[in-house]
This record gives structure tokens, sequence and C-alpha cells, in this order.
């Protein structure tokens, strides 16, 4: 006996709405920002990226969930505002970053907060706000992988990354 | 005297769903308390119609016994066990050899494949024990590639007439799939079923994305790329993929997105001068309206079902806590007292309940409150447990957990609101981020 009462249909098309194809892009992996990533030119050459990175020291560290410049933190900046100031046809993105051990999105702001208070520190010694943008990469990005400490503390970071570019 | 399947129903919601059955009962979530039998049923494979059928017969079986053992609250008698054997979807069913292996219910159908290569099914639920249907019998008709669309369906027909409660079965989840080390992970958006079935890639590798939400309606997402080398929000049309950046001032960054139940405007936070406040964007004109303005971080927002409260996460305080505000801003109301750092709030879709992300003594919860913070339960622990998401019907969340070390991978789980029947979703990698959309239509 058939009795079929309600019948639904739900028809071809609203079946699968989204793409059918689930390799329609090439793989490939990536960091956004530019820059120069290993330190172009010589350490020994202290117009050069690689000693603004390697001898100055490119970046500082942070406390947990802080985001205010230790002294060790400002004599380094100390140094990257002075180079900024003698080597006036770089640019830098400062980018902030956070342990993994927060929230993706908080550590999102939380790092935006370091990579401004490096913004506001290299400001306040003198270099162009117009020459340095901020961004913040939250927990995306770690350079240590271990879930320790020793790891946490060196991500917990802001990066001063140059680029090559005419102050405006 | 004969066992009715309602009457056992009745006793099995109770069971699961504490939470709403007895009013004022215990704060803190026992996770070891009241466990009882699930339901047992069978789902013999459906009858073939045709030669063409065959292929679906029993795969729409096994998926809608996949979807009913999955929610913890049934357990399948296997075919082995089976006495009686369904050859015919007309013929009586034999009620004796069912009750006689305690299949207290049993799901019948028959597929057909007609004319035009459409799948059509017709199913039935029997209560075994009273010896007759539980509602009526339905048909189902979808093309060959949804096929496990219409499986769910039944299963969602299953739970909803045996529980009493809506299902969530036929729904998809949008998420960030992830590969490759730790500190080179590759991130591309993708959707699937919400059993970790038929996963697609919306976006490539190129950029670092973060965080998607369905639209109400699941016909968009929302969500933060890198793409430009600076957070910015984008909204994608799931049917074609194309997508598009919502305008933001340069010199900011913008993330954690999320739309509003109306699907009109699009609640987010903007970062600006190291500041991260709450807005609202008119998502066709663009414009922007600033709802908070203090100077600590204000993000990980989420709307209330009827679109007139926001539950956000700020550490005003000095710590992250949860916070409640009128939609259009003003004062906002902390909601969360217990020890520890309160995130990524999410209201339910019922509107009683705020999933939550809790870290406390070093460890990772997930957990819900009610919404003026009491109640609290935590129902996860682990080493990194992250960002819940609602089941359409309220009953289940699913989160990110990510495991310890140089080696740690992403993986997506849901968790019954009980605490019960914790389960990792199985994806093709690791898997962050998801946003369970609504029940398909």
């Amino acid at each position: 006996m058939t009795y079929l009462s309600k019948t639904m249909i739900f028809v071809a098309g609203l079946a699968l709405a989204a793409c059918t194809n689930p390799d329609r892009f090439e793989d490939q992996a990536g960091l956004g920002g530019g820059g120069f990533g290993t330190g172009a030119g010589s350490v020994s050459d202290p117009t050069s990226p690689a000693y603004f990175q390697q001898a100055i020291g490119d970046r500082v560290l942070f406390a947990v969930d802080q985001s205010t410049l230790s002294p060790a933190a400002q004599a380094t900046l100390d140094g990257q505002a002075q180079w900024l100031m003698t080597n006036r046809d770089f640019t830098a993105v400062i980018e902030g970053h956070a342990d993994e051990r927060g929230t993706r999105e908080y550590n999102v702001a939380l790092g935006a907060r370091r990579a401004n208070a490096v913004q506001e520190y290299l400001v306040s010694r003198g270099v162009a706000g117009s020459r340095l943008r901020v961004v913040s990469f939250g927990k995306e990005r770690p350079i240590e992988i271990c879930s320790d400490e020793a790891c946490y503390s060196k991500n917990r970071r802001a990066v001063t990354v140059l680029a090559a570019g005419l102050g405006s | 005297m004969m066992r009715s399947l309602l009457t056992l129903l009745a006793a099995l919601t109770l069971w699961a769903f504490p939470a709403t059955a007895q009013q004022g009962g215990p704060l803190r979530l026992e996770l070891t308390e009241g466990v009882i039998e699930p339901m047992p049923f069978a789902v013999p494979d459906f009858v073939a119609d045709t030669p063409a059928a065959q292929e679906f017969a029993r795969n729409i079986a096994r998926v809608i016994a996949a979807d009913l053992t999955g929610t913890g609250l049934f357990r399948e008698i296997p075919a082995e066990a089976h006495i009686s054997r369904i050859t015919s979807f007309e013929s009586p069913v034999q009620f004796a050899d069912w009750r006689a292996i305690n299949a207290q219910a049993l799901v019948t159908g028959a597929v057909n494949v007609d004319g035009s290569g459409r799948v059509v099914v017709r199913f039935r639920i029997h209560d075994v024990f009273a010896g007759q249907e539980l509602g009526r019998g339905q048909q189902l008709v979808g093309d060959r590639d949804g096929w496990r669309r219409i499986a769910h369906k039944v299963g969602d027909q299953v739970y909803a007439r045996i529980t009493g409660e809506g299902g969530y079965f036929d729904s998809r989840v949008v998420f960030v799939s992830e590969s490759g080390p730790k500190d080179q992970r590759a991130k591309r958006l993708a959707i699937m079923d919400y059993d970790g079935a038929n996963v697609q890639f919306l976006t490539d590798a190129a950029s670092i994305v973060l965080a998607p939400r369905f639209s109400p309606t699941g016909d968009r997402v929302l969500y933060t790329s890198y793409e430009t080398g600076f957070p910015r929000i984008y909204v994608l049309d799931v049917a074609n993929v194309g997508r598009r950046v919502l305008p933001t001032l340069d010199g900011t960054m913008a993330f954690a997105p999320r739309f509003s139940p109306d699907g009109r405007t699009v609640l987010y936070s903007l970062t600006q001068g190291g500041n991260t406040d709450l807005y609202t964007m008119d998502i066709t004109s663009g414009a922007s309206t600033r709802l908070t303005t203090a100077p600590s971080i204000e993000t990980a927002p989420s709307y209330s079902p009827d679109g007139r409260q926001i539950v956000f996460e700020s550490d005003r305080s000095g710590t992250p806590q949860l916070y409640i505000m009128p939609v259009s801003g003003g004062e906002a109301r902390r909601i969360s007292f217990g020890q520890g750092r309160y995130g990524t709030p999410v209201w339910s879709p019922r509107g009683d309940l705020i999933a939550f992300t809790k870290q406390s003594k070093g460890r990772f919860h997930i957990g819900v409150m009610r919404t003026d913070g009491s109640e609290e339960r935590l129902l996860t622990a682990s080493f990194l447990d992250e960002g819940p998401t609602w089941a359409p019907n309220g009953r289940v969340v699913m989160f990110t957990r990510e495991t310890q070390g140089a080696q740690g991978e992403a993986r997506l789980y849901s968790v019954d609101i009980t605490g019960r029947n914790l389960r990792q979703v199985v994806t093709p990698s690791g898997a962050s981020d998801p946003s369970w959309g609504p029940l398909q239509n």
C-alpha cells in the first residue's frame, strides 16, 4: 500500500550549490607582505637591510599579553630609528605577532597593539609616520613551533620589515 | 506490555538535555552522570527498485545510520544481527523479528532512479515495540550527486520525529583547511557537509584566511584574508565563488566579521592606531558605524538571534571577558565572572545560551552559559580548544582543537551541549575555524 502523504522535492541545482571542482586552485603557500625577508646585502655594510636585521635587530619581544616596550626593546628600537633616519630610501612594515596561547581574533588585536607600540616609539624618535605601516598576524605566523615558553617568548614579537620605497 | 518508542524517548530527551528539561538544575555539568543506553535502531539497506538504484540503496542507509549514531543518542543494530530482510518496501514489516533483536526504531526505504536520472527515495520510520509507523512515509527526490543530502534529510526526519527536536544533518560547514608546518601553515577557505563529506575549496592557499562565517541563509560567507598583506574582510558568494573586499580605510585592519540575522549588516572589528573596536557596516552601501570607543580590545562579536543585542569579547577589565550590549552600541554589561579568560562568544540559535572559549590554568575549554552569565558549564578541556559554532538546532557545538608541540595540528570536533559525545569531524587535512550553516531547504 502506498501512502506517501507528504512529498518533499528538492531537485538538481539546489542539491549542490557550490563549485564542483575541488581543485580549481593551484596549491601555493606564501605569506603576504614583501620586504627583504632574509636581509639583503652584507651585514658589514651599515646601510644594508642585512645590517638592520642582524646588527641592530629587526625585532623586539613582549611579555605575555603585554604590548609595553622593555628597556631592551627600547634600545633596539633606538637603533632602528637611527638607521631609518639615516637610510631614508626605506619604508617599513611593522608586523605584530602573538603566541599560540590565545584565541585567534583576540590575538590579531593583541599583535596590532604590539606593532603599534613599536610604530609609536619609532615616530617618537623622529621617524616619519608616513614611512611606517603596521600589520598584525596574530598567532598565524610563529617563528618557533614548540609549545613551550622558550618558543612562545620568541613568537610574542614585533618585527620591523624593511621595504624599498621612498618615504612620501 | 509493550514499550512504546515515544515514551522511551521522552525519558531520553530528559536525559540528553537537562539544561532545558530541568529548570534550576545543577550549575555544573557532571560528565559522568546520567549516562543511559542509546536507543537501538536498525536501518537495513534500502530496496533498489531498479538496477540503477542499487548503488544508492546501501549508501543512503549507511549515511542515515552514521547520522543517527553520530548524535550519541542512538545505537545501530548491525545487519548481521537482523532476522528479517526487507525485500519489498510495501510488504508489512515483521515487527516480531525486529523486537527479537531489540531494535526500537526501524527505518525502511526504497530507491528508484527515474527516467530523467533523478534519485527518488521513499522511506518509513517504524516504532517497533508499538508495532506501527511513526508519522507517515515520505518521498524525497534529488539529483544523483545529491544522494547524501537525501540521506541526511531522512536522518533529520528520524531525529526530529523521535526526539521532538529539529535535526541538523542536512547542513554545511565552512571552515579553514590547513596544511603544512606550524610556521608556514597554508590556509584555504573550504566548505563541506556537516559530517566532513564533500569538501570543496573556496580560495587558494596564497593568502592567510581566518574565521569564516556563514550568512543566515548559507548563501554567502564572510571571512578575513591577508590577500593585500593586511587583514581585510571579504564576502564570498557560495554558489559561484565570486568574492569582493569590503571597503576599509587605508592604514587600518578589519577582521572578525559576522552577518546580522537579516544578512544585511556586517558586524566586525577595526583596528586603528593599535586600538581595536567594533563597527557595523551596511553590506550594500559600505557605510560603517562605530559601536565602541574604549581604548581596550573589542572583538569576536556575535548577534543575538533576534538581532537586538551583541555579545563580544573585551579586555577592558584587564583580561578578556564577555560583554553584552545593545545592537546600536552603548553601555555593555559583563557576563563572565569565572576564573580565567573568556573569548569567542557565540549566541545559540535558540537564544538561550552563549558558547565560548575559556582559558584557565593553562588549559582551553569550550563552554556554555546562560545569557546572564549564570549556569556556566565547561564541555571540553584540552591544550587548545577554541571557537565554538552552533548546530542549527542549538544542541551541538563544533570547534577547533589543536594539539601541542612542533607537530601540532588543528582538527574539528563536535560535542553535545551536555558535554557528551565528543567526536572528531573527519577532514582530509588539518581544519580550523568552523562556521555551521543553517539547515538546508
